[in-house]
């Protein structure tokens, strides 16, 4: 119906305006051997805001949040192009360690993958590799203050030597969210945090992302666009592997500019 | 509303089907039962069998030998210094100590005989006794040794077949002449002497027979064989007519050589060999046999029979006749053979234990474990987390496979030519056998380990790589210890295969009759061993019956070193899987 690969670069300045960026893409083109799954794409992203990829399946959106932590690297056959800085520092920068940036850049997976150790010892992991506390008190404090922040604290405070696997689902995934602010990173990536969530738990979730925003500059994948609608602040939609368009996400679901974005929102093809 | 009947064909057509799948079902399950059942059987048979075999061996009868340490005879020197007591006579030390228990056996070959009780080899034994405790010369002191290999069969019941007969009458004893007749009140030789005469008529018969064959074959062979077989014919022949005259009896005597059982009549201690039985069953000739001594019992006396004739079987009946009066003196006990565990191999069976090839075990299975494990596991990581896929890595994937599928003994002649010849390590020494097995096992921990690697969920590594942990500390913090279960069960598993492994051992000469256990420590390990599977083995092929015995309680000694190791296996398993 439409053909992506003949798309023209359309290079979307951030529509915000208020917050200064945090993420600029620019002609960033992915593949996995010989199928190319990102066409040129080119995006400010703004920080201290929540940014909501959406688009049907296969699109591009979670390939392209991958880019931002190299997270493709560990993908055989994944070849990236084009420019992807973070606070104006080159990402794809041969001599930047993915170590380093993925310290930094903290992410938050589909499906709950704590690991299967406990509460604490999910939290104070990065901490401990990272190097960022000095001891067992600051340690502690670290853990305290990220379950606090996930909104956690209170349901684990009395247990955190149980296991994380034996968390709920929704708590499993506030602890992934804890574990990785817990070295304090600045861009918070999110791949579906939500799908494998029942309602009430996606609203804790969802709630968190609003809290958090405060602070970090958070990108999340989503298929649910009424989930966009209320957490972000920014939508950029995608399809068949290029950007479509983005902006305000009042103005995306309210009065989208490309035919196809319309036809997204308004649930005629997906 | 409609008078039709609602009809649901979908759910016809399903129901139609139904009781086919049920029955296909059943069959499946039935199928599988029976399968379990016939795998439990035949595991009940073979360990059954094993364990009734092995059992026995577990159990020896002693000779508890009360013998003096006379200090001229084991103490040349008289200083009680090693070298003194090293030259000691201790042969002749329990020779004489037998020769106290029987003073009536004085002729050259009784007395060899008597001496057969024991083996020679305990004389040493006895000596290190002595050199262990000096403090032992010139006092009484009682040694305990094994009963020989074939009376120690002989009491468990498996060397011959024998039998007790009731008796009614009452004994009396008379000389007549140059012979010693016993009398009995009742006709109680009857039916074994009716039993032995027809045994023997049939045997004659038998023994016509085949003459009668033998000439018939004759005709049709060889001129050149023809006066060989008509020799051999004559001989049965003449066999078969002594038997028959003897069977005849002439004058109501039915004389016993050593062709036909044996008969004893034991009575208050005393024990007479029967050299002829009557007819009539009330008399019998006998000769004295040494025993413990006593009176007749006119009372109280039984027949004793043993079935295996003496010519066919390797202890006579003097022998057998020793050793039953010293179970009524209560010399012989049955304990623990603590020998099959305290001893290395040796040619006497009664001596011959397992804890040389066990120690060989043990060093062997150390030096594969410390090879076959951080190699293997390592390989597998490296393979599996770090090594880029393409040809090269697929070639040697493709070949680890195949190293699982080589036969062991290859992995033999690898050693052989490579450690051995190459390399000029000791032959039979646990350090070679040891990296034999390394080399074998090596696949199978890869394999086992590439697929615990396999089997840990990606979604732990993106996690850790996603807060910025390095592919090794990813590795190594996670996903490890998440595959150790399974690279445990591998491990052991391929430990377990090197563990009963004897075919690779053969080429590197650990297949040797090897009487010193090798030592625990570092020297150990270039020793020469065995393994316990080579002893079981070596065992099987041993010339006296009561090998049999050991080879499998040996084979039960593996078997429980086997199980233990799964056990172990299990244990580590369940605390890692827990810790999770």
């Amino acid at each position: 119906m439409y053909d992506a690969q003949i798309q023209p670069t359309v290079y979307h300045k951030n529509a915000m305006g208020t917050s200064p960026v945090k993420v600029e893409a620019h002609d960033v083109s992915v593949s996995y051997g010989e199928k190319q799954a990102l066409f040129n794409v080119s995006l400010d992203i703004p920080d201290k805001s929540v940014t909501a990829f959406i688009g049907p399946s296969g699109c591009g959106k979670s390939t392209f949040l991958r880019c931002m932590n190299r997270m493709n690297d560990t993908i055989d056959g994944a070849r990236v192009s084009g420019s992807l800085k973070i606070d104006g520092a080159e990402v794809n920068d041969k001599a930047v360690d993915p170590v380093v940036l993925r310290a930094s850049v903290g992410m938050v997976f589909q499906k709950p993958n704590p690991f299967p150790k406990s509460i604490y010892d999910n939290v104070a992991y990065g901490p401990r590799i990272h190097g960022l506390a000095s001891g067992r008190a600051e340690l502690d404090e670290v853990v305290e203050q990220s379950l606090r922040k996930a909104g956690l604290w209170g349901e684990v405070a009395d247990r955190l030597q149980d296991p994380g696997t034996g968390l709920s689902g929704g708590q499993q995934q506030r602890l992934v969210i804890a574990r990785a602010i817990a070295v304090n990173p600045e861009v918070i990536l999110m791949d579906e945090p939500c799908s494998a969530l029942d309602p009430i738990a996606t609203a804790k979730i969802e709630e968190l992302i609003d809290e958090l925003r405060e602070n970090y500059c958070i990108i999340i994948v989503t298929h649910s666009m009424q989930q966009a609608a209320r957490v972000s602040q920014m939508t950029a939609f995608f399809h068949l592997g290029s950007l479509v368009e983005v902006g305000p996400t009042e103005e995306i679901f309210t009065n989208p500019r490309d035919p196809r974005t319309q036809d997204y929102i308004t649930g005629r093809f997906g | 509303m409609t008078d039709t009947t609602p009809s649901f064909p979908i759910r016809e057509a399903v129901e139609r089907r139904l009781a086919k799948r049920y029955r296909s079902e059943l069959r499946f399950r039935s199928a599988g039962l029976t399968a379990i059942a016939v795998a439990v059987a035949i595991l009940c048979v073979l360990i059954g069998s094993i364990m009734s075999e092995g059992l026995p061996a577990f159990t020896a009868n002693e000779l508890v030998l009360p013998v003096t340490l006379e200090q001229e005879m084991v103490d040349p020197e008289g200083d009680l210094s090693e070298a003194s007591l090293r030259r000691g006579s201790y042969s002749r030390v329990l020779q004489d100590a037998m020769r106290a228990q029987f003073p009536e056996v004085t002729a050259r070959n009784d007395l060899r005989n008597l001496f057969s009780l024991y083996t020679p080899l305990n004389a040493t034994r006895l000596m290190d006794e002595v050199l262990h405790d000096p403090g032992l010369v010139g006092a009484p002191h009682t040694f305990t040794m094994p009963l020989a290999d074939d009376l120690d069969l002989y009491l468990k019941g498996s060397l011959v077949e024998d039998r007790t007969l009731p008796v009614t009458g009452r004994l009396s004893a008379e000389t007549v002449g140059e012979d010693l007749v016993l009398r009995s009140t009742e006709a109680d030789f009857a039916e074994l002497a009716a039993e032995i005469e027809s045994a023997m008529l049939v045997e004659a018969t038998a023994l016509e027979a085949r003459s009668q064959q033998i000439l018939a074959a004759a005709e049709d062979a060889l001129p050149l064989d023809v006066e060989r077989m008509q020799d051999d014919a004559r001989r049965q022949s003449d066999h078969a007519a002594a038997l028959r005259t003897d069977a005849l009896a002439e004058g109501g005597y039915l004389p016993l050589d050593p062709d036909v059982p044996s008969v004893i009549i034991e009575s208050g201690g005393l024990a007479y060999r029967v050299t002829g039985l009557a007819l009539s069953g009330l008399e019998a000739r006998a000769v004295a046999m040494p025993a413990a001594g006593g009176s007749l019992n006119a009372a109280s006396w039984t027949l004793y029979v043993i079935d295996t004739p003496e010519s066919r079987r390797r202890v006579s009946d003097q022998v057998i006749m020793w050793t039953r009066s010293l179970v009524d003196r209560g010399m012989i006990q049955a304990s623990f053979n603590t020998y099959l565990f305290a001893n290395a191999d040796s040619r006497e069976p009664e001596l011959a234990g397992v804890k040389g090839a066990l120690y060989g075990s043990i060093l062997t299975m150390i030096i594969t474990m410390f090879l076959s494990v951080p190699i293997g596991v390592f390989t597998a990581v490296y393979l599996e987390e770090y090594a880029p896929k393409n040809r090269v890595t697929d070639l040697i994937e493709v070949n680890i496979n195949n190293l699982a599928a080589v036969p062991s003994i290859v992995f033999g002649l690898l050693g052989l030519a490579v450690f051995i010849n190459f390399f000029g390590l000791p032959r039979s020494a646990p350090l070679v056998g040891g990296l034999v097995l390394s080399l074998m096992t090596l696949p199978t921990v890869i394999i086992a380990t590439r697929a615990a690697l396999k089997a840990v969920p990606p979604s732990i590594r993106q996690a850790a790589l996603g807060i910025g942990a390095s592919k090794t500390q990813a590795v190594f913090h996670h996903v490890l210890p998440l595959a150790a279960p399974g690279i445990l069960t591998g491990s052991i598993i391929g430990l377990a295969q090197a563990l009963g492994e004897t075919a690779p051992l053969l080429m590197i000469g650990m297949v040797a009759f090897i009487a010193d256990a090798p030592s625990l420590g570092l020297e150990g390990f270039t020793q020469p061993a065995t393994v316990m599977p080579v002893q079981i083995f070596l065992w099987s092929d041993g010339a006296e019956r009561a090998f049999e015995a050991r080879t499998a309680a040996a084979i039960l000694i593996l078997l429980a070193l086997m199980i233990g190791f799964n056990a172990v296996a299990i244990y580590l398993r369940r605390r890692f899987e827990r810790r999770w």
